[in-house]
């Protein structure tokens, strides 16, 4: 094994737990909640990912344990996250003793039996306070390298209502990833509810989109410059508009946002990464221009989204260059995750690499 | 502006433009009242309009000059846009502009609440742009602006211009009470279709209640003016998930100041995923990227600025050199001058498509 590639996966999705393999994790006081009000028998599971909807399930995995996975798509190290449905709950104490749980479930049941994977730290992003809480609670386990966050939620992520959030995932030396979903509080774009779920998925990048925008032109980089943050199952293609669009509205609009003191896709660079999955573009001629279109692959990071859809058993979509593979699997994700940066699971070699130009 | 125009303004007379997208304002808060009947006139002189945002008869995100507008625009006696002297002297005639299509936003009916207010609106702004701009100015074209979220009235607006071919399009809200391609709006693309006239779909950034984006408000301007990309991404992905495109075959779109260099990454972004939702959307018989070659055409303004002029040209190579509409946005600060806008040399085949012959095939102008 020595000398196979090292391989990181940054989308990694671990079963879901039942509520009663959380109560383990409960308090008395939530305990009986959940029991009385018979939440114990509620699935929570997220609407953006119907447990049987082809988007989630991949039939051709269902036999697939978690580390028959990881030895399948030869993952040296996983960052596994639990998208748990208790992340949409109202009630914030409720939600925040069930998002307790579920990172603790998390440690204790994965992380001890699987050496290769890391944890994310599944926080609400409707609650900065809770959040810091649940990551200063955490942060001392060095397994945990990522905090995540639901891409579609009710108030912008770059607000200055989540910096508190930001300030303490930068100061841990964890990466924030926001992955594709919805809380649902809000339609998936300005024009309002579509019908289909199609369109509600399709519409993710869009999300992605603002995203992006908002942590840039709401400053996020400049009052955290040491933040990384991480988009998941958010494709990729979509890029190319982005870049040349903000960079020419920051030519006309730039008084208003000082904080942005140079092309906003010049501050973005090296702080903001993109899991592979979902490749949109077909085919290699069209990977091939979006690459040359965005400028590089340095902010592309491994991942196989098990056991959703969308990977299909293609580790690297053709057309990617041969060259940048070392930086696809390893590379950029160690400027990625500062924590696998010195993560003594990585080798000494990768972990000294430089950034590739 | 008119002292950057190089000399071969010439060549662009020969270009024969076609501008998709100008913008003509109001004069004055009460510029529609000689087009409202007197219950309207006194209904807005106390209630006012009745839109879904905190402010009166202003933007919540102000924009960086007065009004988004070109400072240089502006009249002595009214908003940037509303004199039609100063629009020849200062747009048509310098640069040769053959036929100019306005898409008259601000108070028109598009975001009225009130359902007869809002078709009467609708109806006023249309005949207003007729006495005003269409009759005295044959270089301009209207398009006809709808009460969408009353359907019956908007069919009824469309079919009292149908026949009247100073008017070259259905302008409806980017920001409608529900999803654009659901099924109330279906009677006003069956209208369109049957009438033969395009639906312009331009943003605004007046408020329909739901937040610019899917994630929220946005706190500043230079994040709400990115939203009209998404914003028009969404559009585009419902009317044709929807079926729109479907149902109405016949039908044809304009993406007016929506961008158009995402076009590509939306249709292979559909395209990718429409096997693993296939079975949910058994009314789409193509791939949605055929739909979006089928029945779009795209402004060019505010056109994209890559460092590299040229990957401009291959996402028009993936659209069509037959689906670019030139737009200026005039009087809009982010106008874009005919002159200096493709960073890379385009054939004269292209440039006369591009800057007028699409435009002119879409619209049947002569």
């Amino acid at each position: 094994m020595t000398d196979a590639p090292f391989r990181i996966d940054c989308d990694f999705h671990l079963p879901q737990a039942a509520v009663t393999e959380l109560l383990p994790y409960l308090d008395e006081y939530w305990t009986r909640q959940i029991t009385d009000r018979a939440m114990h028998r509620m699935p929570f599971r997220l609407s953006s990912y119907p447990p049987n909807a082809p988007l989630t399930r991949n039939p051709a995995y269902d036999d697939l344990t978690v580390s028959g996975a990881l030895d399948r798509f030869d993952l040296s190290l996983a960052v596994a996250s639990m998208l748990h449905g208790v992340v949409a709950l109202h009630n914030p104490d409720m939600r925040a003793a069930l998002l307790r749980a579920v990172n603790d479930h998390l440690a204790a049941v994965w992380l001890e039996a699987e050496p290769r994977l890391r944890g994310a730290i599944l926080v609400s992003g409707e609650d900065p306070a809770a959040a810091v809480e649940e990551i200063e609670r955490l942060a001392g386990d060095r397994r945990f390298v990522q905090v995540t966050l639901l891409a579609m939620q009710e108030v912008p992520h770059g607000a200055r209502f989540h910096w508190p959030v930001y300030e303490a995932a930068a100061r841990h030396g964890l990466a924030v990833a926001f992955h594709a979903g919805s809380l649902y509080r809000l339609p998936p774009a300005v024009s309002g509810w579509p019908s289909y779920q199609f369109e509600d998925y399709v519409l993710q990048s869009s999300g992605f989109e603002n995203i992006l925008v908002g942590l840039l032109g709401e400053g996020v980089f400049h009052k955290f410059p040491s933040l990384r943050v991480v988009f998941q199952e958010s494709g990729f293609s979509w890029l190319p508009t982005t870049l040349w669009r903000i960079d020419k509205t920051w030519r006309g609009v730039r008084q208003e946002v000082p904080w942005l003191d140079r092309p906003p896709s010049q501050i973005m660079d090296g702080r903001v990464f993109f899991g592979l999955q979902p490749v949109d573009a077909p085919g290699p001629a069209a990977l091939e221009q979006v690459l040359r279109h965005i400028g590089g692959t340095g902010m592309l990071l491994f991942s196989t989204d098990f056991p959703h859809r969308q990977f299909d058993g293609d580790p690297v979509p053709e057309g990617f260059p041969d060259d940048a593979r070392p930086g696809l699997f390893a590379g950029n994700a160690l400027r990625a995750y500062p924590r696998l940066a010195t993560d003594p699971a990585v080798p000494e070699r990768l972990r000294t690499e430089e950034e590739p130009a | 502006m008119n002292t950057q125009l190089r000399p071969e303004s010439g060549e662009n007379t020969r270009l024969r433009l076609v501008d998709c997208d100008i913008h003509p304002a109001q004069r004055t808060a009460g510029a529609l009242y000689p087009y409202l009947e007197r219950r309207w006139v006194d209904h807005l002189e106390s209630f006012g309009t009745h839109i879904r945002q905190a402010l009166v008869g202003q933007l919540a995100y102000p924009r960086m000059s007065d009004g988004g507008m070109r400072v240089d625009a502006k009249p002595e006696d009214g908003p940037a846009g509303s004199s039609l002297e100063l629009m020849r002297e200062q747009h048509l005639d310098p640069l040769g502009i053959e036929i100019g299509h306005l898409i008259a936003l601000g108070r028109g009916g598009m975001e009225e609440r009130n359902p007869e207010l809002s078709a009467a609106m609708a109806r006023a702004v249309n005949d207003w742009q007729l006495a005003e701009w269409l009759e005295p100015e044959p270089r301009l074209r209207g398009g006809i602006v709808v009460p969408q979220d009353v359907p019956e009235k908007a069919v009824a607006e469309i079919e009292r211009h149908a026949d009247d071919p100073r008017f070259v399009q259905v302008i409806m809200s980017t920001r409608p009470n529900e999803t654009i391609g659901a099924r109330k709006y279906w009677p006003i693309y069956r209208a369109a279709e049957a009438a033969g006239l395009p639906v312009g779909l331009h943003p605004a950034g007046y408020s329909s209640g739901k937040p610019s984006t899917g994630g929220g408000w946005p706190s500043f301007y230079f994040q709400e003016h990115y939203t009209f990309v998404p914003g028009s991404q969404a559009l585009v992905t419902s009317l044709v998930i929807e079926g729109v495109l479907e149902a109405f075959p016949r039908l044809k779109v304009a993406i007016i100041e929506g961008g158009f260099s995402w076009a590509p990454a939306l249709g292979w972004r559909m395209d990718r995923h429409f096997d693993t939702f296939r079975k949910e959307v058994p009314h789409l018989k193509m791939k949605p990227s055929e739909y979006m070659k089928r029945h779009f055409w795209w402004a060019t303004q505010p056109m994209e600025e890559p460092k590299n002029g040229r990957h401009v040209e291959e996402v028009i190579d993936w659209i069509g050199w037959d689906r670019i509409l030139y737009s200026s946005d005039y009087p809009h600060w982010d106008y874009d001058n005919p002159n200096f806008i493709f960073k890379f040399p385009l054939d004269p085949e292209r440039r006369a498509a591009v800057f007028g012959g699409n435009a002119r095939a879409l619209y049947g102008h002569a």
